[in-house]
């Protein structure tokens, strides 16, 4: 409910919100506010589904995958070359259902940051505001289908396929991306329309701000960015080709390993092989968080007028949310030589990310409209468009 | 144009160029390259099954190349989509560089241009293994770098004034 004192200060500003907090204290969901809570429930549950992923099925996946190549080196040594195959073939599919959860986890929140890019820039694009929401629906459509559909690829398989290498859980996925592509094109069709009007724009408040807690926002999400550019040139540089290499190198020795009937070296390779895929890993994974953490404190800056706490509390959502973008890649980062130990401790950083996401979503489900308000003749003009 | 329309277009038009090729790698290219790594692995230790050392080799060498091209091509979708986001935010906060609006427009097409370059890069080394794809790709990553820093200090530079 709103308080006296802010229903004061919402009408002491004369403006006409495009949809009235009135009785409810709820505004109407325009566009904008609609992209925005899909956006950040998106990014939401992408990272839930991270952390599931992560707590219950990665390392286990991970384990049986090794269990399986082992198998396989050792029917390799026994001369069994059918068991090879049975077993790369299970290898094969514990690294499909891997493949679908990270992809189905990295596209939820591609699909989030996306639909808050196209929030922010709502202003300018010019198209009806039941077009705009009609676009914004097939986004939200097409954003959740793609990753429902990636995540049942390793259940549905090709059962009554019409093709022979893709499933019909792997065409709706495509079909989502398809949908996703379309409401893109129309959005940008309406941002060429604006710029071609060559119409001043209306004042933002949503760029405008300058709260304490957007700029710590702003700043902190460029820096982590730039910190994780430089890790990544660092690790293509450094990493990436040794990394490539010692793939080789390792499977190929452990082949011939196999075929000299080696157990010894057989073991040592496979010990190998384990180490340099939780490298390549940590490395990979530090790298991607960081970026995405700093990209997404930068988009959450723009939003904290529709936060709906106070100035104070809008500040320690944004430190435990920058606290926690840096906690999550540095001790990822540290997994190999601490293990568990800086692997719980990154799992806590993702969950400050989500706590502090979570309370900025309350906060501007709990928004009354102001930001969204417009001067009478826009909003009568709005109407008639 | 203005620097915040080159980063707007730019990232846009990079957004769905990388969409685009997500979406044509994953119906044409993706479960036969899959496909393809799987089964190179698989002859490789079936060979050492048969003692046949050479056909093994010549399976895992196709299991590496099969790999190599399948990292990159995931990673060009993936770097494209991403910074083609990162261009879109940065449009909307160019606002807040505080240089000079010549300035501004260099820092963007810096931007814009690293931000193609670089998986363009990445994805040339697929075609070519030789110097050129690699020096594009380092080339972008490095235009990518110089651009962020010039914004992080012009961000510093209007929070002083």
């Amino acid at each position: 409910m709103t308080r006296p004192s802010e229903r004061k200060s919402y009408i002491s500003e004369p403006l006409v919100a495009s949809a009235p907090a009135d009785a409810t204290a709820f505004a109407r969901l325009s566009t904008r506010r609609l992209l925005t809570l899909a956006g950040i429930g998106m990014i939401l549950a992408g990272m839930i589904f991270g952390d599931i992923f992560a707590v219950f099925v990665l390392h286990q996946n991970a384990a049986r995958v090794g269990n399986s190549l082992a198998a396989a080196a050792q029917s390799a040594a026994a001369g069994d070359a059918a068991a090879v195959g049975a077993h790369f073939k299970s290898t094969g599919e514990f690294l499909e259902n891997r493949g679908t959860k990270v992809d189905t986890h990295v596209h939820l929140i591609a699909f989030g940051y996306l639909a808050l890019m196209l929030a922010l820039v709502q202003l300018w694009v010019r198209l009806s505001e039941r077009v705009r929401r009609r676009l914004a629906w097939l986004l939200v459509f097409g954003a959740v289908l793609l990753p429902v559909g990636v995540f049942l690829i390793h259940y549905v398989g090709l059962a009554y396929s019409p093709l022979q290498a893709i499933g019909w859980a792997s065409i709706f996925a495509d079909l989502g991306g398809l949908i996703v592509l379309a409401a893109m094109i129309g959005y940008l069709v309406g941002i060429v329309q604006h710029f071609r009007a060559r119409q001043p724009l209306q004042p933002d408040k949503l760029l405008g701000d300058r709260s304490s807690s957007s700029r710590w926002l702003l700043a902190g999400g460029l820096l982590l960015i730039l910190a994780g550019f430089v890790h990544g040139a660092y690790y293509a540089g450094a990493d990436l080709y040794r990394h490539e290499a010692e793939d080789y190198t390792i499977l190929s020795q452990m082949s011939a390993a196999a075929a000299a009937q080696n157990q010894a070296q057989i073991n040592q390779s496979l010990a190998d092989y384990g180490q340099l895929q939780g490298d390549k890993a940590v490395k990979i994974a530090a790298h991607a968080h960081i970026i995405e953490f700093g990209l997404l404190a930068m988009l959450l800056a723009f939003f904290q007028p529709y936060v709906r706490l106070s100035e104070a509390w809008k500040l320690r959502w944004a430190m435990v949310l920058l606290c926690g973008s840096l906690l999550l890649p540095v001790c990822v980062l540290m997994e190999m030589k601490f293990g568990l130990l800086a692997g719980g401790i990154a799992d806590i950083g993702g969950l400050l990310v989500i706590l502090a996401l979570l309370a900025m979503w309350i906060g501007i489900l709990r928004y009354t409209g102001s930001v969204d308000a417009m001067p009478p003749g826009a909003a009568l003009e709005e109407q008639r468009r | 144009m203005s620097a915040r329309r080159i980063l707007l277009f730019g990232g846009i038009a990079l957004a769905i160029l990388g969409m685009s090729y997500g979406l044509w790698y994953a119906v044409f290219a993706e479960h036969q390259a899959l496909d393809g790594i799987g089964h190179s692995l698989t002859s490789g230790f079936q060979a050492a099954a048969e003692r046949n050392a050479a056909a093994g080799e010549n399976s895992l060498l196709q299991y590496r190349q099969a790999k190599y091209a399948y990292d990159r091509q995931v990673d060009v979708h993936g770097h494209w989509i991403g910074l083609a986001m990162l261009l879109i935010v940065l449009a909307i906060a160019f606002d807040h560089v505080g240089f000079s609006e010549k300035f501004k427009l260099l820092l963007a097409w810096t931007l814009l241009l690293g931000a193609a370059l670089f998986p363009l890069g990445v994805l040339m080394q697929t075609w070519n293994h030789g110097a050129l794809p690699r020096a594009v790709a380092v080339l972008g990553s490095a235009l990518v770098m110089a651009a962020l820093t010039g914004i992080v200090l012009g961000f510093l530079r209007r929070q002083d004034a």
